[in-house]
């Protein structure tokens, strides 16, 4: 504030100040003189400082009265607005995201009856007076094969499909307003039920049925089991454009990355690619799948640590890699998908807290929510979700945000006087 | 824009400090010479003005004026309220916070209104004093009330913000676009420096008359009009109101996009473009949403939160808030918490043996990650429980017990590697390992390599003390 070691001097002067406030206010604004008789300064009373600005013939001793005082010169002050255009600094960057198509139509090969298309960016998310992007972010919602434990506010959605997962995909696409569904495989995990890659692939067949959104295939994160399920889903899914999720470095490690990549190849599937929130491993993993798959046929997951438990992590992450592959990083110039159904990792998600922060059937999905949205805005393309509620939302700002320009936002000065 | 533009925070070395220090190693500051004390300056950690030749030297005042020009934030900082009772909006250095670190958390105001009954007023701004959650070991908080005209009275605003202000010490913002019923109110509480909302093309120089006579912050409103907000600024610095904030306007719903490109285009213009004008604190009001009157309570709450939560993302410094409610408010302070850590800061803590209260040769043995998140939260739930107990921290390089077990970092040999390294096996007669409920399926390789006995834990450590009371000590 800079007002050092003057402070308690000026404070008493401006006592007299505040105390005449309005007044002088008045007086300054009608009269431009002021007389500062009769005032009483009562220190202990005082509170604030006054600002450096205020003229100085306010500041004169109470001694010198000011009529008697020669004419000040207090600086001219702006009596119109002046005029200061705003100029957008914009940018162009010399990288662009790949795009990315997920799905096949029957002409293409496939027998979706839509496809999704993704990335394409040549501008951060959302600098819409830059860029508008051409394909909006997309929402794929999460289907599981077998029996899982889920918060209450998630299972009462999904009750009557739990155990069918063509039903699931089915009541996904149909009334939750998912672009895609993801079939997470868990029952292939061999220290669960290890369920043969034949009956898995039986599984994938069932929702390429029952749906005719682009679909995506969950493996159960043991990497040699997840390879032997992919290849023989690759196979039964022929020319579908199914999206395998995901492919790690743990598979190079177990030496089964490049026959699963292969095997996407040439049956025309789209991979993604698994990292743990290390760019170097990211760009690593995409450069050892470079030798079997062209570039439009990886999109990234860089990790989506829930609300609470790491977000900021998965945010700046995201916000790195986009930068980064838009200032012409080659090996991150992909598309990125976020677990956004991982928010419900957190305990505030559907843990009983206390009255005063319930219901919890509005904060576990407005984490899943909030999640979300805050990695859309660090540039992910396409978000893995599970409630409907939350589904709903994202897509409708997508949808608001997409409207630029054509949007008459409404009068909202009002909010000041509004009763509610 | 036409002036060189000033060294980002990142550019700025600690010579370009030194050299505009005494030089005399007095070592006043504390620090054992005038370069370790640049280093900390250039890194935020210590304040130029603890370098006290440079302030009271009459020879060094040139120096002091040009390290104050060189450190000074993309975004100015700015105090409402006094003393304790003060919060510091903006002060941003960078526009994404990889480049160094968000400072100030945008602090949460919560509306009353002038028409309140008295009693609904003085309770509601018990609640908003009162709101706190502890999240890893830390209290959030709301910081901030913000006073409504609905009435458009004078008398009517000045009575309520005299009851607000004596109801509770937090920082004030006082809302009407009337400088008269403005002023009222500001009689009442001259003392309180609170937030003046606002300036507009109409009250312009009555606002920022009574911004200088009681030595207040302003807001600036200008509706989804750019070229009119930084018009408005340049006249208002020239008429001397030094503390602004900018309110762009906060468009719900169809208007989003509106409201986050322009929080965006001014924020990358006062961070990267040099534009002095959008150097100010940005106010956003997801109150707005109050607006659209024929949406169920419930929705109109949920739009709130959400449109809450992508301006603590995008940029805001500030929010102004209508819902009080325990689900809309607590996923927004805690992203704000996250979104507000520094990213400088390690995400992992030390590995190794932690003990808890007075454990003994009977009591439990647990494990868990190296990721501070998990560590803390498990800590936490471990003390509030009041548990004696041996906690072995792996070293998973940070990760937490879910990814860790997936990237197959956390393994039943890094674990026995543990069980070994930590020396427990000293400190226990018994051979029963509680493992994280997320590791579960590593129990059998566990058991095989370190000769313990694995329980299966609670997959969230709140489980902890039930699950200690059930089948601890080991029945077999």
């Amino acid at each position: 504030m800079g007002h050092g070691g003057k402070k308690e001097e000026r404070d008493e002067e401006s006592g007299a100040f505040i105390r005449l406030g309005p007044k002088i206010l008045e007086l300054l604004t009608k009269l431009g003189e002021v007389e500062l008789e009769d005032v009483e300064i009562e220190a202990e009373e005082l509170e604030i400082w006054i600002p450096t600005i205020v003229p100085q013939a306010i500041l004169a001793p109470p001694a010198a009265p000011a009529a008697a005082a020669p004419p000040k010169v207090v600086p001219e002050k702006p009596r119109e607005i002046l005029v200061a255009e705003f100029k957008p600094l914009t940018q162009t960057y010399p990288g662009r995201i790949v795009e990315v198509k997920i799905g096949a139509t029957r002409a293409e090969g496939g027998s979706r009856g839509r496809v999704v298309k993704i990335g394409g960016e040549a501008a951060p998310s959302f600098y819409l007076w830059e860029e508008i992007p051409p394909n909006p972010p997309a929402i794929s919602a999460d289907v599981f094969d077998m029996e899982v434990s889920l918060p209450r506010a998630l299972r009462v959605h999904v009750q009557e499909v739990i155990g069918d997962p063509a039903a699931w995909a089915k009541l996904a696409v149909d009334k939750f307003g998912a672009d895609m569904v993801t079939v997470h495989l868990v029952s292939t995990d061999p220290l669960i039920k290890n369920t043969p890659s034949s009956e898995a692939a039986k599984t994938i067949e069932e929702v390429l049925q029952a749906v005719d959104v682009p679909v995506i295939v969950g493996g159960c994160g043991d990497p040699k089991k997840d390879a032997e399920v992919f290849k023989r889903v690759a196979e039964v899914a022929h020319g579908e454009r199914v999206m395998l999720s995901s492919l790690t470095l743990d598979m190079a490690e177990a030496g089964v990355l490049g026959e699963v990549a292969k095997a996407a190849r040439e049956h025309g599937h789209v991979v993604l690619a698994f990292t743990a929130m290390e760019l170097n491993r990211a760009k690593e993993l995409n450069r050892r799948l470079y030798e079997y798959l062209s570039k439009d046929s990886i999109v990234m997951d860089l990790t989506t640590a829930a609300l609470g438990y790491g977000l900021e992590y998965s945010f700046t992450i995201h916000e790195r890699a986009r930068l980064a592959a838009l200032g012409g990083d080659a090996e991150l110039q992909h598309p990125t998908s976020s677990g956004s159904t991982n928010a419900w990792a957190a305990r505030e998600a559907w843990m009983k807290l206390g009255p005063e922060w319930e219901p919890r059937e509005l904060r576990g999905p407005l984490w899943e929510t909030i999640t979300a949205l805050t990695l859309l805005l660090a540039g992910v393309d396409m978000f893995m979700m599970m409630h409907p509620a939350a589904i709903h939302t994202v897509k409708e700002v997508v949808k608001n945000l997409f409207n630029w320009g054509r949007a008459k936002p409404e009068d909202i000065a009002d909010w000041v006087t509004l009763k509610v | 824009m036409g002036e060189a533009v000033k060294k980002g925070v990142r550019e700025l070395s600690p010579l370009d400090v030194y050299m505009l220090l005494p030089r005399t190693n007095c070592g006043k500051c504390g620090e054992k010479n005038c370069m370790a004390f640049a280093t900390k300056v250039v890194n935020r950690e210590a304040p130029i003005e603890i370098c006290t030749p440079l302030i009271e030297e009459e020879r060094y005042r040139s120096e002091y004026a040009k390290l104050k020009e060189i450190l000074a934030p993309a975004v100015k900082e700015v105090v409402i309220g006094v003393g304790e009772n003060s919060v510091k909006v903006g002060g941003k250095l960078v526009m994404y916070r990889h480049e160094f670190t968000y400072y100030n958390p945008t602090p949460i105001a919560i509306d009353v209104t002038d028409e309140m009954p008295e009693n609904e007023l003085i309770e509601r701004v018990k609640r908003v004093e009162g709101f706190t959650y502890n999240y890893i070991g830390r209290t959030l908080k709301l910081d901030i009330v913000a006073v409504r005209s609905t009435s458009n009275d004078p008398l009517k605003f000045k009575s309520a913000v005299e009851k607000v202000a004596k109801a509770t010490s937090l920082p004030l913002i006082l809302c009407t676009f009337n400088p008269d019923v403005m002023k009222a109110a500001l009689e009442a509480v001259y003392g309180r420096r609170p937030l003046i909302y606002a300036a507009t093309k109409d009250n312009w120089r009555q606002m920022a008359d009574l911004a200088l006579m009681y030595n207040c912050p302003l807001a600036v409103f200008s509706q989804g009009d750019l070229n009119l907000l930084s018009s408005l600024v340049k006249t208002l610095l020239e008429y001397g109101v030094e503390d602004l904030l900018l309110d762009p306007g906060t468009f719900p719903e169809e208007g989003l996009s509106e409201t986050i490109i322009r929080f965006t285009m001014i924020r990358r213009n006062a961070c990267k473009g040099n534009d002095r004008l959008m150097g100010f604190p940005l106010i956003g009001v997801p109150m707005t949403v109050w607006l659209r009157k024929d949406a169920p309570k419930e929705v109109l709450q949920w739009k709130e939160a959400v449109l809450a939560a992508m301006l603590i993302a995008r940029y805001a410094d500030l929010l102004i808030m209508h819902s009080l409610e325990g689900w809309v408010l607590l996923p927004n302070i805690i992203l704000r918490f996250n979104i507000y850590t520094d990213p400088r800061k390690p995400v992992s803590v030390e590995p190794g043996l932690r003990v808890f209260g007075n454990p003994d040769e009977y009591s439990p043995v647990m494990f868990t990650t190296n990721y501070a998140l998990t560590y803390f939260t498990v800590e936490s739930d471990i003390k509030s429980a009041n548990i004696d107990c041996y906690l072995i921290v792996v070293d998973t390089g940070g990760i937490s017990v879910e990814s860790s077990v997936a990237g197959r970092i956390l393994t039943a040999q890094t674990v026995a590697d543990a069980i070994k390294k930590s020396g427990i096996e000293e400190k226990v007669k018994h051979r029963y390992l509680i493992i994280p409920g997320l590791a579960a399926r590593l129990s059998g390789e566990i058991e095989e390599l370190s000769g313990w006995r694995v329980l299966v834990g609670p997959r969230d450590s709140s489980g902890i003390p039930a699950f200690l009371k059930e089948k601890w000590p080991p029945k077999e």
